[in-house]
C-alpha cells in the first residue's frame, strides 16, 4: 500500500494525521459549507452583516419562500420528467449496442465502436444549431420530450463504450456455451448476458441521473419558458430574480443541487465503479 | 467472412457433437443456416435503434454544422451562401482571439487537477476509521452541478462580503472584486472549475492506488525506495491507467467549459472571460445575435480543436484493441 498505511507510523504523525483529516476537509469543502450556512440564515442577518457568524435564529423558511415564492417544484418535477426517462432510454439503447459490439466480429465492429466513442468527446456547440433546428422542426421545441431524444441519443455514445467493455470482460465461454445448446441469439442476451450486466447497468444509471439532472446547456438551448425548464436552467433565472438575495439563492441552490446528491450517497458503490472504469486496466 | 469464423470455433469447441447420428444430419445443416444467418443479423437488430438515434442526433448534425457555417443565415429565414467569409471574419474578430486565448488558458490550467487529485488521493488513501466518509466528502463537489456550483463560487468570490474577499482582508490584502476584474475573471472562473475536476482526478487516483501491485512495493521498499522516489519510479508507472483517463476527461472538461462562465459572469465583464463554447452560444443563441452561420464557424474551430485530442485518444484505443484481444 503507498503511502505507508499512518497505523504504522509514530504516535505523533498519527495524532497529526487525525487532526489533519478534518481540518483539510472543512478547507476543501469551506465555499460549500458557507453556502449552507447561509441557506439557514434569516434574510436579516445578511443585512445587517452577520455573514460568517453564528446564524441568529435557524431559519428554514427561506426553503418555504423558494417553493412557496416560485415555480421551483416544478422545475424540480421537470428535471425528473426529462432526467429517468433519458436514463431508461440510454441505458436500455447501449445494453443492446455495446452486446452487439462486445460478442460478434463484423468488419465495421471497431469502427461503429469508435464512433461512439468520437461522439461523445465532440464539443456540444457543434451540434448545437442543427439539433435546435431539428427539434423546431419535430414540433418537440420547448417540450420535455424533445429534450429527453437528444439527451437519449446523446448519452448512448457514453454507456456504449460503459457497456461494451463491461461485457467484453465478461467470460466468453457461458456465451459460446449457449451458443453450441443452439440458444437463439435474442435469447442468450436475454437470459445468459443482460442478469450479468447488472452491476453495470446500476453503475450506469447512477452516472447518467447525475449527468442529466445537472445538464444546463441543453436545458437552455432546447427549452425556453417555464413549464419544460429543469432545475439547472431554473435556478438561472431565480437567480437574476433574487439580486444578492443570497439566503435564497443559496436555499435554491441546495434544493437543486440534493437530488445527485442523495444518489451518490445511496449508490456510492455503483457511482464510484462506474466512473472509474478503465482506471485500473493494464 | 469473419462472422462465420465464430461458428467453427464453436463447434469446435465440443468435440462430442460431431459424431451425432447421421439420420438427424439434414435438419442439423438447416438449423446451422439459421444460426448462422441469425448471427449475422442479429448484431444488426441490436445496432439499430442505438445507431439511428446517434447519427441523427450526433453524427449528422456535425456535418450539418460544418455545412451552415458556410452560409449566413438567422435561424428562421432564408440561407445565403457566402464561402468562408465567416472565416474569413473570424480572422479579424478579437472577441474571437479573447476566447481562443481563455480556452488555452483554460486547457493548461486545467491540467492542475490531475496532480492535485493525485496529491488528494495519496492523503486519503489510508485506513483509519472513517476514512470512507473523507473520501466521499472530498469527492462531493464533483457530484453537485456546475450551475450551483458557479453559484458557491459567486458567493465566495463577493465583493465586500464573500468569503474569499474576507480571506483576503485577513491576510491584509485589499479585497479584489474577482469577478468584476478583467485581469482575473477567468483564473478565478477556472478555480471554480477545478473545484470538482479535482475531486474526480482525486477519485480516478484512489481507484488506482487501490490496485497497485503490493508485492512491488514490498521490493522497492526492501531496495530502499522511500517518499517521492517510490512515488516517482514505482507508483506513478502503475497508475498510468488512471493518469490516462484523468487527463482525458479533464482535456475535454477545459473545452466544454461553458455552464461556469454562464452562471458567474455571461462572459464578462467586456467579455473577457468568454470561452469560445460560450461566445458561439452567445453569436448564435443569444439577444446579440441568431447568426447560426457565424456561431457554426466558431463551433467548429472547436471541434477541430477538440478532434486532435479525440483523435490521439482513438488512436490509443486502438493500439490498446490490437494488442488486448
Amino acid at each position: 500500500m503507498f503511502p505507508t498505511p499512518v497505523a504504522n507510523a509514530s504516535a505523533p504523525t498519527r495524532v497529526a494525521y487525525k487532526v489533519a483529516l478534518p481540518i483539510s476537509l472543512v478547507v476543501w469543502l469551506l465555499p460549500l459549507i458557507g453556502v449552507m450556512v447561509t441557506s439557514i440564515r434569516p434574510g436579516s442577518d445578511l443585512a445587517m452583516g452577520n455573514y460568517f457568524g453564528v446564524p441568529s435564529s435557524f431559519e428554514l423558511g427561506n426553503y418555504l419562500t423558494v417553493f412557496q415564492n416560485t415555480p421551483m417544484g416544478l422545475f424540480i418535477m421537470n428535471s425528473f420528467k426529462v432526467t429517468i426517462p433519458t436514463v431508461i432510454g440510454a441505458v436500455a439503447l447501449s445494453c443492446l449496442t455495446g452486446y452487439a459490439l462486445a460478442t460478434y466480429k463484423f468488419k465495421t465492429n471497431l469502427w461503429l465502436f469508435f464512433m461512439f466513442v468520437a461522439g461523445n468527446f465532440v464539443p456540444f456547440q457543434i451540434l448545437m444549431v442543427p439539433v435546435r433546428d431539428l427539434t423546431l422542426k419535430m414540433g418537440l421545441y420547448d417540450t420535455v420530450t424533445g429534450l429527453v431524444l437528444f439527451h437519449v441519443a446523446f448519452q448512448t455514445g457514453f454507456c456504449t463504450l460503459f457497456m461494451r467493455n463491461f461485457i467484453k470482460a465478461l467470460p466468453s465461454e457461458l456465451i459460446e456455451a449457449a451458443r453450441v445448446e443452439g440458444v437463439s441469439e435474442l435469447r442468450i442476451f436475454w437470459f445468459v448476458v443482460l442478469p450479468l450486466m447488472r452491476p453495470a447497468i446500476a453503475a450506469l444509471s447512477v452516472l447518467i441521473f447525475t449527468f442529466i439532472w445537472n445538464d444546463f446547456f441543453w436545458a437552455t438551448v432546447l427549452v425556453q419558458g417555464t413549464h419544460a425548464m429543469p432545475v439547472t436552467g431554473g435556478i438561472i433565472s431565480l437567480n437574476g430574480q433574487w439580486v444578492a438575495q443570497w439566503h435564497l439563492v443559496s436555499a435554491g441552490s441546495v434544493v437543486a443541487a440534493m437530488p445527485p446528491v442523495i444518489m451518490f450517497f445511496l449508490m456510492q458503490k455503483h457511482f464510484i465503479a462506474g466512473l472509474t472504469l478503465g482506471a485500473t486496466k493494464g | 467472412m469473419s462472422e462465420q469464423a465464430l461458428a467453427p470455433v464453436s463447434s469446435g469447441n465440443s468435440p462430442k457433437f460431431s459424431g451425432g447420428p447421421a439420420t438427424s444430419g439434414a435438419s442439423k445443416t438447416r438449423s446451422s443456416k439459421w444460426i448462422a444467418n441469425q448471427r449475422k443479423l442479429a448484431p444488426w437488430l441490436f445496432l439499430a435503434p442505438g445507431v439511428v438515434m446517434f447519427l441523427v442526433y450526433v453524427i449528422a448534425p456535425i456535418g450539418q454544422s460544418l455545412w451552415i457555417s458556410l452560409y449566413e443565415w438567422d435561424g428562421i429565414g432564408v440561407k445565403t451562401f457566402i464561402g468562408i467569409a465567416n472565416y474569413i471574419e473570424l480572422i479579424d474578430d478579437e472577441a474571437f482571439y479573447t476566447a481562443l486565448y481563455n480556452n488555452v488558458l483554460w486547457l493548461v490550467l486545467y491540467m492542475l487537477a490531475v496532480p492535485a487529485g493525485l496529491l488528494i488521493a495519496i492523503f486519503l488513501n489510508q485506513t483509519v476509521t472513517g476514512i470512507r466518509i473523507y473520501k466521499s466528502l472530498f469527492f462531493f463537489p464533483f457530484v453537485i452541478s456546475q450551475i450551483v456550483v458557479g453559484l458557491i463560487f459567486s458567493w465566495f468570490y463577493a465583493p465586500n462580503f464573500g468569503l474569499f474577499t474576507k480571506l483576503l482582508e485577513f491576510m491584509g490584502v485589499e479585497g479584489i472584486a474577482i469577478l468584476a476584474d478583467e485581469r482575473f475573471v477567468t483564473y478565478g472562473i477556472i478555480v471554480a472549475g477545478l473545484w470538482p475536476q479535482i475531486a474526480y482526478c482525486m477519485i480516478l487516483y484512489l481507484t488506482g492506488l487501490n490496485n497497485v501491485s503490493p508485492d512491488q512495493i514490498e521490493a522497492a521498499r526492501l531496495d530502499g525506495a522511500k517518499g517521492w522516489k517510490m512515488l516517482w519510479y514505482v507508483i506513478i508507472p502503475q497508475l498510468r491507467p488512471a493518469t490516462f483517463i484523468a487527463v482525458v476527461v479533464t482535456i475535454i472538461g477545459a473545452l466544454r467549459s461553458f455552464d461556469l462562465v454562464s452562471i458567474m459572469t455571461s462572459g464578462g465583464p467586456y467579455g473577457s472571460s468568454r470561452v469560445l463554447s460560450y461566445y458561439m452560444y452567445e453569436q448564435a443563441l443569444s439577444e446579440y445575435g441568431f447568426r447560426m452561420g457565424y456561431g457554426a464557424s466558431i463551433a467548429v474551430v472547436l471541434f477541430a480543436i477538440m478532434m486532435v485530442f479525440i483523435t490521439l485518444f482513438i488512436v490509443r484505443m486502438l493500439k490498446d484493441e490490437r494488442e488486448g484481444y
